[in-house]
């Protein structure tokens, strides 16, 4: 009836994550129970769980990304406490299974449940205010997406309670993955929730895909649009290019474990390493899906805070899809170990290399943008200023890695993880961290409290390099990941440094809290009115803060790029009351909520073997599916007379 | 890999040291023009030098593209024959006769064969100084990285594939090395030490080995293949002819497969495999 689920999946002997997920129970008990009595259940249903406004829908991504942070971050203390404690005779808190589970967890939760919903969060808040549209392409696929990532979310931090998580690393390598080295539900829980969330972040891809080539306003060419578009772009289509290879090697290990088949087994002609090839074939694009978003970032925050345009627009735009189409041609320098001959080593080392060459380009058209700039100092330009300092040292150690014989002494070692994560926090976190307090204000309509963004800034810059300098230096001294003992005594005092460098990320994230709860208690006296704090350059900033649902209510005409920066110089003021024309926008729709409610439920089931239920979801997915297709009720216009009464009354409340 | 003890992880860490010293020139550079011109351009700064808009300066961009151009055509020509000279499989030009070393990763611990000298070891590895190793590597279970730090490279050890590594160690000494990639629970212990010793030495351990411990025939590897973990060192002294082959051959086809039992209860449902019935028996002594 239950297949595999019986009580014994509960770890009732493991102390620790059953607290662990006690608390967190209780944390969301106490929320649903709040939101209950408060009656705000028909308010969240209605404007946020049903949306499909991809404002809210960024909103939702961001917030999912930055309670995952809270998980992925309980993950890295856990591992660094370990290993700043587990030396020598010492054997440290964590038996090898509970530690690998956790390392596993960490890269899985923090690619794609904490950057990935971080970056497509910003893309779609920002992107179509800044193409001056209503709304993306497909606006229920867009709520679709965003329910499947969480529904991934979701079902990864059941694993906490209901069985165990993989015991893999996050890029579950064959044959350990399969089912002969790993006959547990931890890598099964891996793969159904990255299938689920996966699905979501493809059709994430071809929504902005479609959107960016077809929805622009008026006058809109391509080489008008803002960089972090053409960012969004470029990382929509690897999206799109490069996901679809992660689901099928997914599947393909998917049949192995459920179906006997052999294509990654030691066995039966199955080859482990055409799963590395492919899972790279995706995981090499991936960090350009994640990293191009945030050069977009820091190209709209150096243009806005040194008051002038972005340096040498063209070459920023040419340099983003030189590295887009360069990432799906460097996949092999993940395992130069592998043995393969020394023409393909050093192909691949070069290509790698050469993505040096337009990231390099960026880096000093940033350099040039701040240049005889009037560079006003908020918490979006310091995390600028920490990214280009960080990102080159993260960038020189990745092109070390890349020259072969090199990475033949440091794959996998510390100097690794180090490398990226140089290259992830440096450039990915403080970039979306830039973004998230670059557009809150227009998302809410209020600044977040400048103070204590600053201070979240140094304590993640501070604690960064506490916590992955040291990890640098035991590379090289020969430490190599993902160990749970620590065999040498001598690497304790760096393991001591780097945890006090957790800790003080710890700390950054803190200060973010207490910086969005100060702002939301002092949103009264840091209201912006004018939508445009910044004296920003692109379009969102000339449609007020928080955005109507319709975002404009006359679409604008774009003639340059920097749009808004030229209306501004030239003054134009809008008419006090142009002639609105109705508007057509998409009704809300509780689809992509119920599909990941039964998404979750069958990934649940296929993992337990739970095949009736199995049956039963996929068919109700169906249903969902085809009741909204046949629907004709997807629609709404809002006529030209209430937009007027809108625009009005928002003018009543600014200053005159 | 900052103490080298081989040609390998000395040609290694040069070219470490090369690849940062020609980045930092361009690096250091940045760091330095990042900090100073958003400290120089502040807003309050009332002695920079402003200008309102300029899109677009070709000398300028010119040169953007040009610096990290020239470095990485600098590197790729570093990449490239650094590639080749240190390619794994590349011998390694030295006066003695290359020792070819036979190495099984295996769950979670290393078996050495030599098959020349007809011995094995676990977890130890011995070596003469100066003298050119041929290592054919393996796995009979899943996927690790073969890796002693201060003779250099790494190389993966795969089920049903063969890798070739060839190391060289100039100084007596012991050398840590391990598993560099995660292979399951008993990864972090899965250590062994390779000794480097004077050719005298080596020979003197030969004998010894050949004269004591067990003889690792069918029975014996497969009692060696269940998963176990810190496991001493010992040694076999002999060993069944083409073990490796024999290795790798019921790797691919599953015979003995032995899979792993998980901790956890509720879905440790897989009953360990049979033993290996394919070995031929072992002629033992001289």
């Amino acid at each position: 009836m239950l297949g595999r689920l019986t009580w014994a999946a509960i770890p009732f002997d493991q102390p620790l994550p059953l607290y662990a997920m006690g608390v967190v129970l209780l944390v969301i008990l106490a929320v649903l129970a709040i939101v209950t009595v408060r009656g705000w259940w028909p308010y969240l249903w209605r404007e946020w769980l049903t949306s499909v406004d991809h404002k809210r829908i960024g909103v939702m991504y961001v917030a999912l990304g930055l309670v995952m942070l809270l998980r992925g971050y309980s993950d890295a203390i856990m591992m660094r406490s370990q290993q700043a404690i587990a030396v020598g005779s010492a054997q440290g808190y964590l038996p090898p299974d509970h530690y690998d589970q956790i390392f596993s967890a960490h890269g899985t939760i923090m690619i794609f449940l904490v950057a990935m919903p971080l970056v497509i969060g910003l893309m779609n808040f920002a992107v179509p205010l800044q193409l001056g549209v209503r709304d993306v392409a497909f606006p229920v696929m867009n709520s679709i997406s965003f329910w499947l990532t969480a529904a991934g979310a979701l079902l990864i931090n059941v694993s906490l309670v209901i069985g165990n998580f993989a015991r893999t690393g996050w890029m579950a390598y064959p044959p350990l993955s399969e089912l002969a080295f790993s006959p547990d539900v931890g890598v099964d829980y891996y793969l159904w929730s990255l299938q689920i969330s996966g699905v979501g972040t493809l059709m994430t891809g071809i929504n902005f895909v479609t959107t960016i080539l077809k929805l622009r306003c008026p006058g809109m060419t391509y080489m008008r649009m803002p960089v972090f578009c053409w960012t969004a772009l470029a990382a929509s289509m690897l999206i799109v290019a490069a996901f679809p290879v992660l689901t099928a090697t997914f599947a393909m290990l998917l049949l192995d474990r459920y179906l006997g088949m052999h294509f990654f087994t030691n066995d039966a002609g199955g080859n482990q390493m055409m799963y590395v090839n492919l899972f790279w074939a995706w995981g090499h694009p991936e960090v350009y899906i994640l990293i191009l978003p945030c050069f977009g970032v820091f190209s709209e925050v150096a243009a806005t805070f040194s008051g002038k345009g972005l340096f040498s627009y063209r070459s920023m735009v040419w340099a983003t899809l030189g590295i887009c189409v360069l990432s799906f041609m460097v996949w092999l320098h993940h395992f130069f170990t592998m043995g393969a001959g020394a023409n393909v080593n050093a192909f691949f080392g070069i290509m790698s290399a050469i993505i040096a060459v337009p990231t390099g380009a960026k880096v000093f058209n940033w350099l040039f943008t701040l240049f005889r700039g009037r560079i006003v100092f908020r918490t979006p330009v310091l995390f600028l200023i920490g990214f280009m300092v960080t990102f080159v040292i993260g960038g020189l150690t990745g092109v070390l890695l890349a020259v072969p014989p090199v990475d033949f002494v440091l794959h996998n070692s510390t100097f690794l993880v180090a490398h990226f994560h140089n290259v992830i926090i440096g450039g990915v976190v403080f970039g979306a961290l830039a973004g998230y307090n670059y557009w809150f204000p227009k998302a809410f309509g209020f600044t977040l409290h400048d103070g204590w963004g600053k201070a979240s800034f140094w304590c993640w810059l501070i604690g960064f390099y506490l916590a992955f300098m040291p990890l640098y230096v035991l590379g090289l001294m020969g430490m190599t990941r993902r160990l749970e003992h620590i065999p040498d005594a001598s690497w304790q005092p760096l393991l001591l440094v780097a945890e006090v460098g957790a800790l003080v990320i710890f700390l950054g994230i803190l200060c973010q809290i207490i910086q969005l709860y100060a702002s939301i208690r002092t949103r009264a006296a840091r209201r912006d009115l004018t939508g445009d704090p910044w004296n920003g350059r692109t379009l969102e900033w000339s449609t007020p803060s928080p955005p109507p649902a319709y975002n404009f209510a006359v679409l604008p005409r774009v003639e340059t790029i920097d749009a808004f920066a030229e209306i501004k110089r030239r003054g134009v003021a809008a008419a006090p009351e142009p002639a609105y024309e109705p508007i057509e926008m998409p009704r809300n729709s509780p689809t992509g909520f119920i599909l990941s409610f039964f998404a979750v439920v069958l990934g649940f089931a296929a993992i337990w073997h739970i095949w009736w239920i199995v049956i039963l979801c996929a068919l109700a997915m169906a249903v969902t599916v085809m009741a909204f297709g046949w629907s004709d009720f997807r629609h709404h216009e809002i006529s030209p007379g209430e937009i007027a009464r809108l625009e009005r009354a928002r003018l009543a409340g600014l200053p005159s | 890999m900052l103490n080298p003890q081989g040609p390998i992880a000395t040609a290694e860490r040069l070219l470490l040291f090369n690849a940062t010293a020609i980045m930092l020139v361009v690096v250091v550079p940045v760091i330095l023009a990042t900090l100073g011109f958003a400290w120089w351009y502040r807003a309050s700064n009332p002695r920079a030098g402003r200008v309102a808009d300029e899109g677009y300066e070709g000398r300028i961009e010119f040169v953007v593209w040009s610096i990290p151009a020239l470095i990485v055509i600098l590197l790729g020509g570093v990449i490239w024959i650094g590639s080749h000279q240190l390619d794994p499989r590349a011998p390694i030009a030295a006066k003695p006769k290359p020792l070819p070393v036979e190495v099984v990763a295996l769950d979670w611990k290393w078996l050495f064969i030599c098959p020349e000298q007809g011995i094995a070891a676990v977890n130890q590895l011995v070596i003469p100084v100066a003298t050119p190793i041929e290592f054919r590597l393996t796995s009979a279970t899943v996927m690790n990285s073969f890796f002693v730090p201060q003779l250099g490279s790494q190389i993966y050890t795969m089920g049903g594939m063969t890798t070739h590594l060839n190391l060289l160690a100039d100084q007596p000494g012991e050398y840590p090395g391990f598993s560099a990639n995660f292979s399951g629970d008993g990864f972090a212990r899965m250590r062994f030490v390779a000794k480097a010793v004077a050719a005298g030495e080596f020979d003197a351990w030969v004998k010894a080995a050949s004269q004591t411990g067990p003889v690792l025939d069918a029975a014996a590897y497969a009692q060696l293949a269940q998963p176990s973990e810190a496991v001493p060192p010992m040694t076999y002294r002999s060993v069944a002819p083409n073990l490796f082959e024999r290795i790798i051959e019921q790797t691919t086809s599953g015979a003995a497969a032995i899979p792993r039992t998980s901790p956890h209860a509720a879905a440790g449902n897989a009953d360990p495999g049979a033993g290996a019935a394919w070995c031929p028996p072992v002629k033992t002594g001289g």
